[in-house]
């Protein structure tokens, strides 16, 4: 009963809320940068209801149950992997063995959720888009797992995620050493990609292949996308924080530490998708294989010599 | 009024729709995007695909090979939806009225709820329009 508790209350309310915060300072700092004034605070909200309200069309041709289950699958993953990691965040005696790899896993489902969508549109361009993301996410998924390893060699070879953030509270964030300051500069651009933002919008390109994979939807379609979006605007920075920076802690001045955190790396988000043109997709399959991946495996070699 | 009409005011997206403009129109309504204009703080959006829109914004004078995509298109949006006719071609076909290829307006195919006059609209106009489109679905039904 209180795993239903904790799924409902930690996954979804506070990551949602949190998330379309987080989404809301986003287009802010967007139109700050290009000095405009912006949408009020509660626009990701008024966006989301309103596309509650709106007809659900469904292309004709398109395979009916895929199109419409693939938003729940990416929904219901982005719950799964926030309730995991808020619980292991606020007690971490309750993780259990290998919640690491589930998480990773998990994080790879709403990019196939998108995929899934896509290719069930029965849409050219959704197509596209689809094949476009699949490529995405097999370019970026080597260095990002790569750079997983780097927190679970340096706490000692274990794969509990309550493990490696006792082991940070004890003797500093692994963001401190050579080989967690590596790890976390490619972990940040594998999330740039993973939450398909500029330059690797490459799945979605508004001006070239109109919204890619999500073309063909709109009302409550739509709004779960871009709920499980703005969702893991939290998710992902969440888990970085817990790998690299010794996570979210509640007592006295931590908290407002871990704020910051969490604000910093959304701040730097928002910079790097606003000063950087969209790459093409074979550049970003070049540039995540080649860099990334080279300086995935230093930082693996340098945690394994202890650095 | 309900929710969902008072979420719909509160994020208007819109998609452009040309029925063979000159394009004076269009530039004018990328202009209300523009950091001058921005009307991204009443939430309105470009939208890319006709499946995320909720107002058309409908330029140009709809000839006769448009105005099947312009139905066709109208049908495609996702209700509830509200239709602008923006410039003087869309509201009368202005100087084409006599041309063997504009053979109705715009409104005789679908339904339009606000007109914008003026050849081009300045974006001042279209942002009138626009808030005049909010005050009429407020007041009425």
């Amino acid at each position: 009963m209180i795993y239903i508790l904790y799924l409902v209350v930690y996954g979804f309310l506070a990551t949602a809320m949190v998330g379309l915060l987080a989404s809301w300072i986003d287009r802010k700092v967007t139109a700050r940068v290009q000095y405009r004034v912006g949408p009020p605070l509660l626009q990701p909200l008024i966006d989301i209801v309103k596309l509650l309200g709106k007809e659900t069309l469904i292309p004709a041709g398109a395979s009916k149950t895929t199109f419409l289950m693939a938003p729940l699958v990416g929904l219901a993953s982005v719950i799964v992997v926030s309730t995991l990691l808020w619980v292991n965040n606020i007690f971490p005696g309750k993780s259990f063995l290998g919640d690491l790899i589930v998480v990773v896993y998990l994080l790879a489902l709403p990019s196939i959720s998108i995929i899934m969508g896509g290719f069930a549109s029965r849409n050219p361009l959704a197509s596209l888009g689809a094949s476009r993301e699949m490529k995405l996410v097999l370019s970026y998924e080597l260095p990002f797992l790569l750079v997983v390893l780097v927190p679970v060699i340096k706490s000692g070879f274990t794969i509990m995620l309550g493990d490696i953030l006792s082991f940070q509270a004890q003797s500093g964030a692994i963001a401190g050493s050579i080989s967690g300051t590596l790890a976390l500069i490619v972990a940040i651009m594998c999330m740039q990609a993973k939450l398909a933002l500029v330059p690797f919008d490459i799945p979605e390109a508004e001006t070239e292949i109109v919204g890619g994979a999500l073309i063909e939807y709109s009302g409550s379609g739509l709004a779960i996308y871009k709920l499980m979006k703005n969702m893991l605007l939290f998710t992902l920075p969440f888990f970085l924080m817990i790998l690299f920076m010794g996570g979210l802690r509640f007592d006295g001045i931590h908290l407002v530490f871990g704020i910051l955190k969490y604000v910093g790396l959304v701040a730097l988000i928002t910079v790097i998708r606003n000063t950087n043109p969209r790459v093409r997709i074979d550049q970003a399959v070049k540039f995540f294989w080649g860099p990334m991946t080279i300086i995935a495996i230093i930082a693996v070699i340098l945690a394994l010599l202890g650095k | 009024m309900g929710i969902k009409l008072n979420a719909l005011l509160k994020s208007p997206w819109v998609f452009h729709l040309s029925t063979g403009s000159c394009n004076n129109c269009d530039i004018e309504i990328l202009d209300c995007l523009t950091p001058r204009f921005d009307i991204e703080r009443f939430g309105m959006l470009l939208a890319g695909s006709i499946k995320h829109a909720d107002v058309l914004l409908i330029t140009g004078s709809g000839n006769r090979k448009s105005m099947e995509r312009v139905k066709r298109l109208y049908e495609q949006t996702p209700k509830p939806c509200l239709v602008v006719a923006i410039g003087e071609c869309a509201l009368s076909r202005g100087m084409f009225i006599h041309s063997y290829n504009c053979p109705i307006p715009v409104d005789k195919v679908i339904p339009v709820d606000v007109y914008i006059p003026g050849c081009p609209p300045k974006p001042e106009a279209i942002i009138a329009g626009a808030v005049k489109l909010i005050e009429k679905v407020k007041k009425g039904t």
